[in-house]
Order: C-alpha cells, then sequence, then structure tokens
C-alpha cells in the first residue's frame, strides 16, 4: 500500500514538473511538431584514420585493446557516416527564442580521447568539461565568435564554461596531446543532431515552415538542403558525403 | 585627499560614465590621430587591416598581434576575457621581450599610445560589444621565502604535478614531450618558454609576472590558464606562487648583460676537457646573444638558438673553450620534423628552391682571425671573405665532431689538414648542449691556425644551428665579433709592489708628523709671525 502511495507521489511530482515545463514554453511560433529525419550517407573509398602513439600516457593507452586512431572520419558499417553536425541554418521566426537548457552538455576527456568527438551545446547552456583520466589535459576552445579559453585541468575534474554566440563549429583541442580534438556547434535553438552509429539524424519539435537544414562535417566540409514541413509532418532529408 | 577634492573627482567619474556627446567627439578625435599613428608604426607588422598580415609579418615567428580576433597573450583577465586598456598599453610600452615587437614607451608619446591603442581596439568588434565585462582577476600579494630551499621544493613538486614539464621540459629548458607538436591558434608552430631565459618572457620576468601568466593563460596559445584548479582546491593560491618562484629560481638573478670581453684564467694543472669537470664551476660565464642571420640570401628570421654562454681557461700550452647553449632537441631528432616542417611553411623564403624538413644536425661555430690583428682591422664577421679568410672550429651533432678550417664568407668553408681539428666533447641534457673545444695555443700551421698568445685581445665570434628548426648553411644564428683575452700569468711584482708601496707611504707619513711636531714643539708664536710677515 505504501509503496503504491509513493509511486502515486512521484507520477504526480512528473506530471508536475511536465506541465511545469509545458507551461513555461516560449510563444507558439518557435515550436511545433514537426520533424525532418535522415540519414547522412558516405560513398567512395574509406579512409583510414592515422594511428595515435599513446607511450608517453600509459593511463591512456592501457584503456585500449588495439592501437587507438583519430576519428576524423568514421564510416559506420552500414556505410553511413558518424559525427555530422545536422542543425537547422535559417528559415526559424526571427522572433522566435528558445530557452536555454539548465541542464549541461557534458565532454569527457577519457583514454585521451574526447566523448563525444562533435557536440551541440545552445547559448549559454552550461558545457561541462570533465577530466576522466586523471592525467594532465587542457582545453582549448577556439571560437572565432566566441571568445576563446584555454584551461588546464591536470586532475580528474570538472570545469564549466558557456557560450555567448552562434557559432559552428568551434574547435576543442588539448595542446598537451595534439591528437584530441573535438568540434562543439553553438546555436540559439536546439534544432540540431549528430549522427551516430547508423548514421541517422532526427531534429524534432519544429514549428511549420520552410528551412535550409546544413550538414557539417569535419573533413567533408558542409552540405545544405531545404525543407518545408507543416503541422506534425516528419520529412526525410538525406545527404551524401564523398571520399576525398 | 581633501573632501572637494575628492568630490570633484566623484563628479568627473560619474560624468565619464555618460556616454554624452562630448566624449563621442573625443573618442572619435583618438582613433582619427591613432590611425595615423598606427599606419606609421605599427602597419608594417600589424597589416593595415590589423589582421597581423603586414608586409613584414610573414618573415617572424612569433607572428605579429592579429587585431581582428582580441586574443592577447599579456592580461590581467581570465583566459578567453578581452583585455584591460592597462594590458595592451603595458604591451606597446614594454614591447614584447624575445620578439620582433619593440618598447614603444620612448619612442612615442603618453597621448600617441593612448590613441593607438583606441585604434587598434576598432579592429575587433569583441571590444564594442556590451555584454563583454572586462575584469581584471583579483592577484594575491607574493608569499614571503622566495628563495628558501622549501618554498622551491613546493614549486617543484607542483611544476611537476600540475604538468609544466609536459611542455616547458623536466629542466624547463622548453623541451618537453608535447614541446614539438605546439601550435599557436592559427597553427603557427610555437617554442614553449625556455625557462632559463625570463629576460625573453613576454610578458615580463619578475616572479609576479609569472604567477600571472600562470593564472591567465597565454590566450591563442597552448598556455593556459591555472585558475580553475584553484578554484576546485587542487591547489593553493600560495602553490601556484611557489610555481612561480620556482620557475623564476631557474633564470639567473639579473639577466645577463653582454660583455666584450672573455677572461680565460691561466690555471694550474690539467686542462679540463669535459663539459662537466668540476673545474669550470669556479670560472666566469659570459653570455653572448645570437641573432638571425638576414645578410646573406637565404636569410633567416626565426633563430633556434638565442644565445651562447662561454667561459674559457688556459694552462701554459693550451686553451679551453666551454660552450653552452640551451636547444630543445639532440638534432637530428625525427620527433621535431613536423614542427620544422611547419617553420619552414610558416616563414617566408627568399631562397630559389623550397627548402623542405630534413635531419639536420645541431651545429656551432667559433670564429678566430687567421692572426691576431695589430690595431681594430677584423675580418668580416660574417664568416671572412673570399680573400680574407677566418679561422673557425666547427662541431656538429651527427657525426658528432669538431673540425677546424678556413671560412672565405658564408657557405665556404675548408678544412685544414690532419690533425688541425680541436679537441672536442660534448654532451646533450634537458635541452642543453655542453661543448669544450681545446687546442694547443701554437701550433706549426701559424699561416692558416691562429697562434693564441696571452695579453692579447683575440677577437671571437660565435655561429649556431638547430638542426631540428631547419636551420643549415646561411639558415643561422650569429653574433658580432667579441675579444678573447688569455690572462698573463701574475707576476710576483704584482703582490709585491702593493707592501713596498705602503711601506714607503708609511714611512714618509711619519717623516712628516715627526718633522711637523718638532717645529712645532720651536714655538706658536714663531708660526704666527710668520703668518705676518706673508
Amino acid at each position: 500500500m505504501r509503496k503504491l502511495g509513493s509511486i502515486a507521489a512521484v507520477a504526480a511530482a512528473v506530471l508536475v514538473v511536465a506541465l511545469a515545463a509545458w507551461t513555461r514554453q516560449p510563444a507558439a511560433d518557435g515550436q511545433g511538431a514537426a520533424t525532418v529525419t535522415g540519414k547522412v550517407k558516405f560513398t567512395g573509398a574509406k579512409p583510414t584514420n592515422p594511428p595515435i602513439d599513446m607511450s608517453e600516457e600509459p593511463k591512456c593507452k592501457a584503456k585500449y585493446t588495439t592501437t587507438p586512431t583519430q576519428e576524423t572520419v568514421v564510416v559506420n558499417p552500414n556505410g553511413t557516416l558518424a559525427n555530422v553536425f545536422v542543425y537547422v541554418k535559417s528559415g526559424l521566426p526571427a522572433s522566435a527564442k528558445y530557452e536555454t537548457p539548465k541542464t549541461g552538455v557534458l565532454i569527457d576527456q577519457d583514454g585521451c580521447h574526447y566523448r563525444p568527438h562533435v557536440l551541440g551545446i545552445m547559448v549559454g547552456q552550461p558545457l561541462e568539461i570533465k577530466n576522466s583520466d586523471g592525467i594532465l589535459h587542457n582545453i582549448k576552445a577556439k571560437g572565432v565568435k566566441n571568445r576563446p579559453f584555454n584551461i588546464s585541468q591536470p586532475t580528474t575534474m570538472t570545469s564549466t564554461r558557456t557560450f555567448s554566440a552562434p557559432e559552428v563549429m568551434v574547435p576543442l583541442e588539448c595542446n598537451v596531446h595534439g591528437w584530441m580534438q573535438a568540434y562543439l556547434g553553438v546555436l540559439p535553438h536546439p534544432f540540431y543532431a549528430i549522427t551516430g552509429v547508423d548514421g541517422s539524424f532526427t531534429i524534432k519539435g519544429l514549428p511549420p515552415g520552410t528551412y535550409t537544414i546544413e550538414a557539417w562535417h569535419e573533413k567533408y566540409g558542409t552540405q545544405t538542403a531545404t525543407v518545408t514541413v507543416a503541422g506534425t509532418e516528419s520529412k526525410t532529408q538525406d545527404f551524401t558525403f564523398a571520399a576525398k | 585627499m581633501t573632501a572637494p577634492c575628492r568630490f570633484g573627482l566623484a563628479v568627473l567619474l560619474t560624468l565619464a560614465r555618460f556616454p554624452f556627446p562630448v566624449s563621442r567627439v573625443l573618442t572619435a578625435q583618438d582613433t582619427t590621430k591613432g590611425k595615423a599613428v598606427y599606419v606609421k608604426w605599427c602597419a608594417g607588422c600589424h597589416g593595415d587591416g590589423g589582421a597581423g598580415d603586414g608586409p613584414a609579418a610573414s618573415h617572424m615567428l612569433p607572428r605579429p598581434r592579429d587585431f581582428t580576433g582580441a586574443i592577447y597573450k599579456i592580461r590581467t583577465t581570465a583566459s578567453g576575457q578581452l583585455p584591460t586598456d592597462q594590458d595592451v598599453l603595458r604591451s606597446i610600452d614594454e614591447g614584447l621581450p624575445g620578439t620582433a615587437m619593440p618598447a614603444w614607451k620612448d619612442r612615442l608619446s603618453e597621448r600617441e599610445r593612448r590613441d593607438v591603442l583606441a585604434y587598434l581596439k576598432t579592429f575587433s568588434a569583441f571590444f564594442q560589444d556590451t555584454s563583454q565585462h572586462i575584469v581584471p582577476l583579483t592577484f594575491s600579494k607574493e608569499p614571503g621565502g622566495a628563495r628558501s630551499a622549501a618554498a622551491l621544493q613546493v614549486g617543484r613538486q607542483f611544476y611537476d604535478s600540475i604538468g609544466c614539464w609536459k611542455c616547458h621540459g623536466k629542466a624547463g629548458r622548453g623541451d618537453g614531450p608535447s614541446a614539438p607538436t605546439l601550435k599557436t591558434d592559427p597553427g603557427e608552430p610555437i617554442f614553449a618558454a625556455d625557462l632559463h631565459e625570463n629576460w625573453r618572457f613576454r610578458g615580463g620576468a619578475g616572479t609576479a609576472d609569472i604567477y600571472r601568466r600562470l593564472r591567465t593563460g597565454l590566450d591563442g596559445t597552448p598556455m593556459p590558464s591555472f585558475s580553475d584548479l584553484i578554484d576546485q582546491k587542487f591547489l593553493t593560491d600560495e602553490q601556484l606562487w611557489r610555481v612561480a618562484q620556482y620557475v623564476r629560481s631557474l633564470s639567473p638573478e639579473r639577466a645577463p648583460e653582454v660583455r666584450d670581453v672573455i677572461h680565460a684564467p691561466r690555471i694550474l694543472g690539467g686542462l679540463p676537457r669535459s663539459p662537466d669537470d668540476s673545474a669550470w664551476a669556479r670560472v666566469e660565464a659570459y653570455w653572448f646573444p645570437l641573432v638571425g642571420q638576414v645578410i646573406r640570401k637565404p636569410r633567416w628570421f626565426a633563430p633556434g638558438v638565442a644565445g651562447v654562454w662561454v667561459q674559457a681557461v688556459h694552462t701554459r700550452d693550451s686553451l679551453a673553450l666551454r660552450l653552452e647553449w640551451d636547444d630543445r632537441s639532440e638534432s637530428p631528432d625525427t620527433a621535431w620534423l613536423a614542427f620544422e616542417g611547419r617553420v619552414l611553411d610558416h616563414l617566408a623564403s627568399d631562397d630559389s628552391v623550397a627548402t623542405r624538413a630534413d635531419l639536420w644536425p645541431d651545429q656551432i661555430a667559433v670564429q678566430f682571425p687567421r692572426s691576431i690583428p695589430a690595431g681594430m682591422e677584423r675580418p668580416y664577421f660574417l664568416m671572412g671573405t673570399p680573400t680574407d679568410p677566418v679561422y673557425q672550429w666547427r662541431w656538429t651533432s651527427t657525426p658528432r665532431q669538431a673540425a677546424a678550417g678556413l671560412a672565405r664568407g658564408v657557405g665556404r668553408f675548408e678544412v685544414l689538414g690532419a690533425g688541425s681539428a680541436p679537441g672536442a666533447e660534448a654532451r646533450f641534457a634537458d635541452g642543453q648542449w655542453g661543448l669544450v673545444l681545446t687546442r694547443a695555443l701554437a701550433t706549426a700551421d701559424t699561416a692558416n691556425e691562429l697562434q693564441f698568445e696571452a695579453g692579447r685581445a683575440i677577437p671571437v665570434a660565435f655561429f649556431a644551428w638547430d638542426g631540428s628548426n631547419g636551420e643549415h648553411d646561411t639558415r643561422m644564428a650569429v653574433s658580432a665579433w667579441y675579444f678573447l683575452a688569455l690572462d698573463q700569468p701574475t707576476p710576483p711584482r704584482v703582490y709585491l709592489s702593493p707592501v713596498v708601496a705602503m711601506a714607503v707611504t708609511l714611512g714618509l707619513g711619519m717623516l712628516v708628523a715627526t718633522r711637523a711636531r718638532r717645529r712645532a714643539g720651536a714655538g706658536g708664536a714663531g708660526g704666527a709671525g710668520g703668518r705676518r710677515r706673508a
């Protein structure tokens, strides 16, 4: 009985929070129920990523059973491309304002690698920079529209920073380990996705309209497509990057 | 400060906050005047549009500042923040030691410097962005005990634990394992600072300057800020000061003064032939700065060796020179090959054929005339001429050997016959070469080989090549002519003469005193009478 009561209490709490979140939604012109989804395909010869010599960092080296490589081009088994940042470049109502999430976006330095390799974040949203390795890393953000920064993390710790301006992309790097690179897309809205192991992306909650969708890859550059969605419509828009 | 005075200041400060039209007009005038100063004095390196791309820029590493990004190394603000006006003025006033940026405080008036500051801020929109709050960090005072062994030990401990050595090296000479991979934000190669040469630190040589760089980082470079570590209680503010004190302790008390003459004392016993011979600890060291060779093409604007420490001793029949110079790599070193490639890619070359990165050795040369000149005339400092050659000792790291020969200008070196090479013993440790070169004072080949003589001013010059920096042939660091003097053994009369002189002085003094007393004893009236007679 007591158990049932507590479940009910939790459910009620969730409902209240959800309601509160729903009522806090900004003006309807910025939000909607349309979806753009798709896959990022890859054609041509799959390039080999350079191997990384981690002999200077035994602690990192121990985290791998095979020689670690850079993540410049990650082609999935199904022939799609991972680490592509897909986002709404333009088309949102000019007046639309999107609330900055309080929860942060995590980037972890683990095995002398940035995890994840490509990230998205909203303007003002905290970027939590974690060092799980416990060895010296420095993290340098090389923004142009955002102020750059460079902080030292010689131990297991987390630092937090925010970004003040939209910028695709802000490169992140470690100077102690020249191979460590990551890319951060900073946007004023939440309409972005990053392709993962199946090469797909989904951008949800779009208001009706015509959008320029851009797909960005660190080696192959950008591609754009124009997509028009209405109401709760879901449209598919694939991209294809070819080997260079 | 008196009350009315304070009130006046308050009014002024309040007024200064309001952007009323008058101040706008003044600012406009400032930037117009600032532009004139900028175009005349700054644009040659920093470029007309402030992008750090003036005509001279491609010859420089580090590159001139690109003002369009508003990223400044030397600040009192947190990493990522804009610098204060004072921060930028400081770099203008004092210059950036170790770079091509001179100090302007004695060349431009204060007004001109402030105007040019106002103008260079117009190159970046960040300075117009009112959401950018420019707040200097709060810096604590340096804790005492800077020189105590305990303080330095704490500093050293944190130097290791916060990973300074990763770039700056175990002994602090900029030779850490990550050093060959370092780049600036735009991708230019950059050296980790050699912490033994604090007079070349961009933001100042003092302990407080070092502490500030640790707190703020050097934006645009791989040097991060360590402020987060204090916030997260990984180390205390005092412990960060200890790191600064330790780093300061690696350099000499004062920046080395360049002196013209190397004194080589005469020593008893054997010649110290090893660079680690304890005898060298008792011999004075002389610092000679080296600069890029920019006379003969292909010229070289970014030498890796900043200077050489020289010591000399001689015995009755032989001379030993110890040269020590900081060099981040024991070339050839494949770890530095990519770095070398970036250096060559970023420096404009006036070579007819593009030079590619290769495994060059480190080299050093010591140059003398063929014979001690009678007057002030010396051969051409840049390795002589075809008709007036110079006598040189040349040492290379691979193969590790020295040779003697005649240089008839850059690129023409004729090795002298068998047995002419000086003795050479070298060691490389923690980013530093030590080399002892030895030779008999007198040799048989008096026509080509300099005959060393005590008590004479012997012209001497130095050249260095850092192979991992792409240096070979004309791409080298050079010095001016200096002098080497083999001190003569002290003759016994030097010790005897002062004693004799003192005895004579004492004797004469006593004689005068005795006579004066005797006169005085003859009667005071006589003395007075004498004056009346005059």
